[in-house]
């Protein structure tokens, strides 16, 4: 099988659902004639044409509602941020619109609209470098998907375009190889400097909610998405060599999450350590020790350990980000942590 | 409405214009055209940390604009912003251990390139999301009038940026109430590989003011002079009390939208024609014509900023790194 990298999977995922439905738009900053910031949407605009890739000023808020009404009235659209701090330029209409509207039509109104872009921590300083997904979480009527693999990545696409909601899909740039900014040093402890996968050629689709066990073990699960996953399998592998099995779970979309394999592999090792890029503060690591008290109390042995970004803007300095941003190693000490409690 | 730009070559008409202040702007352009080839040659050879957006070719804006101020005016800058500190006397070393992420930097190493900051030189802050630093530089005017200050704020920002929403509430709220505000369009005709057209349904973009009630003027951006009168003519109505004005400087990105972008979606033809309209050269021969300077002098002053720069850079190198937890003194401000 031919190999592709997360910005390609994510780019076949879209071309292929735009060729199967008509239905289906894109706008964005640059997406058309630059091919987006990140490469994502290159050669969309020649395909399939200047009424069905928009390249919008910069006027997040003003395009984020074009999304919406578009997709009230029979398309499926999918919004580009060139970063998703930008989103936050759109709150109304993400978070009191889209999200809202359906519930407010009593069900009749249906809001098709994927909102889509890059996140994570590349040396950008504090507007360019924050993980946005828990303020959607929050924001119930919304789904929220995070792929951590270019297989996942396409057939999550699929899903979330055919989904009939708004749905919230981060990427982070580390992961899309290559062309991010930062490229491989700031992955060069994990395995994936070359993260180009197996990838098939026809269309698929993965369910929302549901996680996949990245990697079965026996004594620790540890809960990640995005960049962070690859961390945590950097950490199940070290900590192999000392004769420990990690079990590292993906959760794939957050809203809705996939409490079963989650409470399914706790029962097993009855430790669990949840890892995140995003602040640490009500943030989603917050959330996911919170659903496995509710769930899975009386099968842990001890405290879920929580790893997640430091409370704080994001700083420029790499030494500081790096401080504030989770490492193999503080996934790892907090791996040994619940195993030592 | 008009979309096609002309270009000027023209010297910059110097005759019976103040020597002290263009050599003076002179110097500055170079500066900041130094501060920024020499980055980006650190950007090529080093391991410089982050990003960086030049303001090549578009230093006239930042030094015509800033000429016209008293120093406790304020300002406020994009990612593009290294000449708009550059001409508010941020000092250079300063802003070079900033890019070099040192203790020393004008951000203590937290904000980087495109969010450089001194208080001290009335620069408030570079804003990194486009159109977020109108409302705040208007938020200054306001608190000019309310303190009685008898300041003004100043708002840079791209043509990229007149399309955030941001841009028509403050421009409205400072019309309405006759704030001491000037906005400047620094339109360097392109957003990333937008053009103005692409992405202005009324690609006269100082024509906007209109709307506002407040005066709108179009200036050729690469000649400092001109940039220079108009921001005083803004000044004035400003500190009389009289309200806002919208300035649209035509200018022209020579480089890349950011560190090593190609810019590939511009004719060749395009660069090249306004490489030959550059505003430093411009202004250089405008000196030379009206006998304000000799080429020897000129010369001179090119040394001098290139030592500048240079003597920035050994003092970014000597400067202390950042400790990973320098950040928890600055989370939030306490006694
Ligand atoms: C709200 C927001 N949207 C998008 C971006 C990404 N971005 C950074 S600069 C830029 C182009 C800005 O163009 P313009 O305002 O003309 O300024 P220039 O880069 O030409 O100086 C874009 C799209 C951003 N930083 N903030
Ligand atoms: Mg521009």
């Amino acid at each position: 099988m031919r190999q592709l990298g997360l910005a390609a999977a994510i780019r076949e995922g879209i071309i292929q659902e735009m060729r199967a439905d008509q239905s289906v738009i894109l706008m964005g900053e640059d997406v058309g004639k630059f091919g987006g910031a990140f490469h994502v949407t290159h050669d969309m605009l020649d395909e399939f044409g200047a009424e069905r890739v928009w390249d919008t000023p910069i006027s997040e808020a003003g395009f984020t509602g074009l999304g919406i009404g578009a997709a009230l009235t029979g398309m499926r659209a999918i919004v580009e941020y060139q970063y998703l701090d930008f989103i936050f330029c759109a709150m109304d209409q993400v978070v009191n619109q889209a999200a809202k509207i359906h519930l407010m039509s009593g069900g009749r109104a249906k809001v098709p609209l994927v909102l889509r872009g890059p996140q994570g921590a590349t040396g950008r300083g504090a507007q360019h470098s924050q993980s946005i997904e828990a303020y959607f979480m929050h924001t119930p009527g919304m789904k929220v998907v995070l792929p951590s693999t270019p297989y996942d990545a396409k057939g999550l696409i699929i899903s979330a375009i055919r989904d009939d909601n708004p749905v919230l899909f981060v990427e982070h740039k580390l992961l899309y190889g290559a062309a991010s900014p930062g490229g491989g040093k700031a992955l060069s402890d994990t395995a994936i400097q070359a993260i180009g996968m197996d990838v098939p050629e026809e269309p698929y689709a993965i369910p929302l909610g549901s996680a996949d066990i990245k990697r079965a073990g026996d004594d620790v699960t540890i809960i990640a998405t995005l960049l962070m996953l690859h961390r945590a399998l950097a950490v199940a592998d070290q900590l192999s060599n000392e004769g420990i099995s990690v079990e590292v779970i993906d959760p794939r979309s957050l809203v809705p999450l996939d409490v079963e394999t989650i409470a399914a592999s706790i029962a097993k090792t009855n430790r669990v350590v949840v890892v995140s890029e995003d602040t640490s503060r009500a943030g989603v690591a917050a959330e996911l020790v919170a659903t496995i008290n509710d769930h899975c109390f009386y099968d842990l042995e001890a405290p879920v350990q929580r790893v997640a970004a430091g409370d704080t803007p994001i700083p420029f300095a790499p030494a500081a980000e790096r401080h504030v941003i989770p490492q193999v190693e503080d996934i790892r000490a907090a791996a040994q942590r619940v195993l030592s409690d | 409405m008009t979309t096609e730009i002309e270009i000027r070559r023209q010297p910059v008409d110097c005759a019976g214009q103040d020597a002290e202040l263009l050599l003076r702007m002179f110097r500055k352009m170079l500066e900041a055209r130094e501060f920024e080839e020499q980055l980006y040659y650190l950007f090529l050879t080093t391991a410089m940390p982050g990003t960086m957006h030049q303001a090549v070719g578009q230093e006239a804006v930042a030094v015509g604009v800033v000429s016209a101020l008293n120093p406790d005016d304020t300002i406020t800058s994009t990612h593009r912003g290294h000449a708009h500190c550059v001409a508010k006397d941020v000092p250079l070393d300063e802003m070079m251990a900033e890019m070099f992420a040192k203790r020393e930097g004008s951000c203590r190493g937290m904000g980087g390139s495109m969010h450089l900051t001194d208080f001290s030189k009335g620069m408030l802050g570079a804003f990194a999301i486009v159109g977020s630093g109108i409302p705040i530089a208007t938020g200054a005017a306001l608190s000019a009038r309310v303190r009685n200050s008898g300041q003004v704020a100043v708002s840079f920002f791209g043509d990229g940026a007149v399309n955030e929403g941001t841009f028509h509430e403050a421009l409205n709220m400072a019309a309405l109430w006759n704030l001491p505000a000037i906005y400047i369009i620094e339109n360097n005709q392109y957003a990333l590989s937008m053009t103005v057209a692409e992405s202005s349904a009324l690609p006269d973009l100082a024509a906007r003011a209109c709307a506002y009630n407040m005066p709108g003027v179009r200036v050729d951006g690469n000649d400092a002079l001109a940039v220079y009168e108009a921001t005083r003519a803004a000044v004035e109505r400003a500190r009389a009390g009289e309200g806002p004005t919208l300035i649209e400087a035509l200018t022209y990105r020579i480089r890349g939208h950011a560190r090593f972008e190609a810019a590939g979606y511009r004719p060749a033809e395009e660069v090249d024609a306004w490489k030959n309209a550059d505003p430093i050269e411009r202004l250089a021969a405008g000196m030379i014509a009206a006998g304000i300077a000799s080429e020897d002098q000129l010369n001179q002053i090119r040394g001098e900023a290139e030592r500048a720069i240079e003597e920035a850079i050994a003092y970014a190198e000597t400067c202390s790194e950042v400790a990973a937890e320098d950040y928890l003194a600055y989370i939030t401000a306490e006694e």
